[in-house]
């Protein structure tokens, strides 16, 4: 017999005492829990989203259109950035200005190389006002996953209010489980040395948040 | 299931060498009663934390109540995304399996992100035997493999480690392993993180392999979860060319929507946290993004054997969030070694016994490494009455009675004059030198009357035994005098 065929008659056995179950998922859980907590207006829902970023370290910038191209200018050489790594579908204009090497996400580039990357700028799919949460699919906005974690900087252009939810129910409405997904909130951290929180540990140890609002 | 600690001494043994460590007991104190005030905080923050933990019991029962149909889904949908799954149904299939996927890559090396699963089945000593280094790369898995050491808590298994000890292992020991510790290292946390990130970064960026578990699977779309807060779990599911996920079968939850509950249960009852700092979610595999191999093992390993008891089953229902050792006053005292197994406090007082048995005097006292207070079952997100199961699991121990263990039912004979009786009187000696702890244990007594037998089993037996039980009243006195009183006064 397979270790398939018994695990499978393992729990059909573990479960032939149980009385008959015909509920569906639908009945089986009552799902009486909020989709978001409280009420708030949509510039309100933004706030938080930055409220939330900053609790968690990371440093938030708010700006319009058609200053993008010089604020990532200058937050990129305020970090001293001498690369930085470019999804494929990254506006063109956003980089404009930029004094720094571009570094094209290619498949062909080994994880040596990207470590060798500065900073790694991206837009995003959805961000989580509640949690304070960004969260990257891989779109071509945002490029592979390994070029948003090897790069010690990650500067992360959320476009408000469009991309921002209030609650993490509402987020996963939004997205679609066939991509690869990543959940940010905050640069990297740990708990490990005496359940203190430290911030910077293998992910980007910056974590720079722009909401972008439409011109 | 392997992983017990070799040699390990019963509970009341190795607890009491614990209680007597005192660097033990005020890391273990200092670390415990921060998180407990934050937790408490990030749960207040969410008014509906009664129905999404409600509902998170029911995800989990229903999926436990159709396991099969579940199980044979994610398979469906792994493959359909590109992955392979893999079945074990105990730690040295799963070992077998692991070892042989790394060796048809040609590598001899690993890196790994915490897993509980992995911890349990022994997977680094089963690799390494086969001549594969496995690396742990979360912090405090780093900090326990250097230091030769044991995990001691779920989320954070070097908990029993204040920082002046871990700078010293790291000094010693890191260069053993790779990069050594940068001259002058100090014991800021800061620094020792910093550490740990240059001493882990080379074998981060030359791994071929990634090994890990999985928070969640999820059935519909085959999609799998880590939960994490370092990087750590990002670079090892992200670089390598090949993944391996070791997920215990308890893990499914039937549909995508069902992770809105658990992504907001889980990081408020582990770190105490509004969202842990990163969560990994892949279906398969993505062309040229991660890896281009991804396997899936579904463990069993004694999983089964719990699913079929009628009470004890809920175990099944945990999401390791490690809430329930934060809180408990026995946790506090003894520490995680003392439960010798990698499932500690009142979660691995019911977990163990049920995935090893109550066969070794380890396992049969740990059902007895409670006060029965009832702290855990009121933080836990998915409502396991823990209390409860260890009532049951005493019952079983001194009494024997029908279980099955590898799959086969059994009729367990009565532990007569076994080391759980004297177990038992030792934890009696405990809670009477420890009157809070005795408190509780009889508030508890009191609403859960309809689970107690004539004479308490455990150490209420041993109570029991000396002096007679007072019938139990319907409002317990403590609960009567605090409604009454207003708690003033009423110590908790
Ligand atoms: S038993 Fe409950 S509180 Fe304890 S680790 Fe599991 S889920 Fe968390």
């Amino acid at each position: 017999m397979s270790s398939r065929e018994r695990v499978l008659g393992r729990v059909r056995r573990a479960l032939a005492d149980v009385p008959g179950d015909a509920r569906p998922y639908e009945e089986a859980v009552a799902r009486d829990y909020l989709r978001e907590h409280g009420r708030r207006s949509v510039p309100e829902t933004v706030d938080l989203l930055a409220e939330n970023l900053a609790d968690y370290r990371a440093i938030v910038h708010r700006c319009a259109d058609g200053q993008l191209p010089e604020l990532l200018t200058r937050l990129l050489a305020a970090h001293g950035s001498q690369s930085v790594a470019v999804p494929p579908g990254l506006p063109p204009n956003w980089l404009k200005a930029v004094d720094a090497t571009r570094v094209q996400d290619r498949a062909a580039s080994t994880p040596p190389e990207l470590d060798r990357v500065d900073s790694v700028v991206t837009g995003c799919a959805v961000a989580v006002a509640e949690t304070g949460t960004i969260v990257l699919d891989g779109s071509p906005d945002q490029g592979r996953r390994r070029i948003t974690l090897v790069p010690d900087h990650h500067i992360c252009v959320v476009r408000v209010p469009d991309q921002v939810v209030a609650s993490v129910p509402q987020a996963l409405e939004r997205l679609d489980p066939a991509r690869p997904l990543t959940w940010i909130s905050g640069p990297s951290a740990t708990s490990d040395i005496e359940l203190d929180r430290v911030e910077g540990v293998h992910g980007p140890r910056t974590l720079e948040v722009v909401l972008l609002s439409g011109s | 299931m392997s992983g017990t600690f070799v040699g390990m001494p019963a509970f009341p043994v190795a607890a009491r060498e614990a209680v007597g460590d005192r660097t033990l007991r005020s890391n273990l104190r200092h670390a415990t009663r921060t998180i407990r005030d934050k937790r408490a905080r990030a749960v207040a923050e969410l008014d509906d934390w009664a129905a999404l933990r409600e509902a998170g019991k029911q995800i989990k029962d229903h999926t436990l109540r159709h396991l099969d149909r579940y199980l044979v889904q994610v398979e469906e949908t792994v493959t359909a995304a590109g992955g392979t799954v893999h079945w074990a149904a105990d730690a040295d299939e799963a070992n077998e399996i692991v070892a042989r996927l790394v060796e048809e890559t040609g590598e001899s090396e690993v890196v790994k992100v915490k897993s509980m699963a992995t911890q349990e089945i022994a997977l680094n000593e089963a690799l390494e035997a086969r001549g594969i280094h496995a690396y742990e790369t979360d912090l405090a898995e780093l900090i326990v493999q250097l230091g030769k050491d044991r995990p001691s808590h779920i989320l954070v298994p070097a908990i029993h480690r204040n920082r002046g000890e871990i700078r010293d292992i790291f000094r010693s020991e890191m260069s053993e392993w790779g990069r050594p510790a940068p001259e002058g290292l100090t014991d800021t946390p800061a620094e020792l993180a910093e550490a740990a990130r240059l001493h882990l970064r080379e074998k981060f960026l030359r791994a071929k392999v990634g090994v890990s578990g999985a928070n969640f699977v999820v059935a519909e779309t085959g999609t799998l979860v880590v939960v994490e807060s370092e990087g750590n779990g990002r670079m090892c599911l992200t670089l390598p060319e090949t993944l391996i996920s070791v997920v215990g079968i308890e893990k499914i939850v039937p549909r995508w929507q069902d992770l809105e509950v658990f992504l907001q249960t889980l990081p408020r009852s582990s770190t105490a946290e509004r969202m842990n700092p990163y969560t990994s979610m892949w279906t398969g595999t993505t062309d040229e993004d991660g890896p281009r191999a991804f396997h899936l093992v579904l463990l069993d390993n004694g999983r089964t054997d719990t699913l079929a008891d009628e009470v004890g089953r809920q175990a099944l229902r945990c999401i390791r969030c490690s809430a329930c050792l934060n809180v408990c006053p026995v946790y506090e005292r003894a520490g995680g070694h003392a439960y010798g197994s990698v499932y500690p406090g009142p979660i691995g007082a019911i977990l163990s016994p049920q995935l090893r048995g109550t066969g070794s005097e380890i396992d049969a006292s740990l059902p007895y490494a409670s006060s029965l207070c009832g702290a855990c079952y009121e933080v836990c997100p998915v409502a396991i009455d823990i209390p409860e199961v260890l009532v049951h699991l005493r019952e079983r121990v001194v009494q024997g009675g029908p279980a099955v263990r590898d799959g086969n039912r059994v009729v367990l004979k009565p532990a007569r004059g076994h080391a759980a009786e004297r177990a038992a009187m030792r934890a009696a000696q405990w809670a009477f030198t420890h009157p809070g702890a005795l408190r509780t244990g009889q508030r508890l007594a009191s609403r859960t009357r309809r689970l107690h037998p004539r004479t308490l089993p455990g150490p209420g037996r041993a109570w029991s035994g000396s002096r007679d039980l007072p019938a139990v009243p319907a409002e317990p006195f403590r609960d009567w005098w605090q409604r009454t009183h207003g708690g003033k006064g009423g110590a908790k």
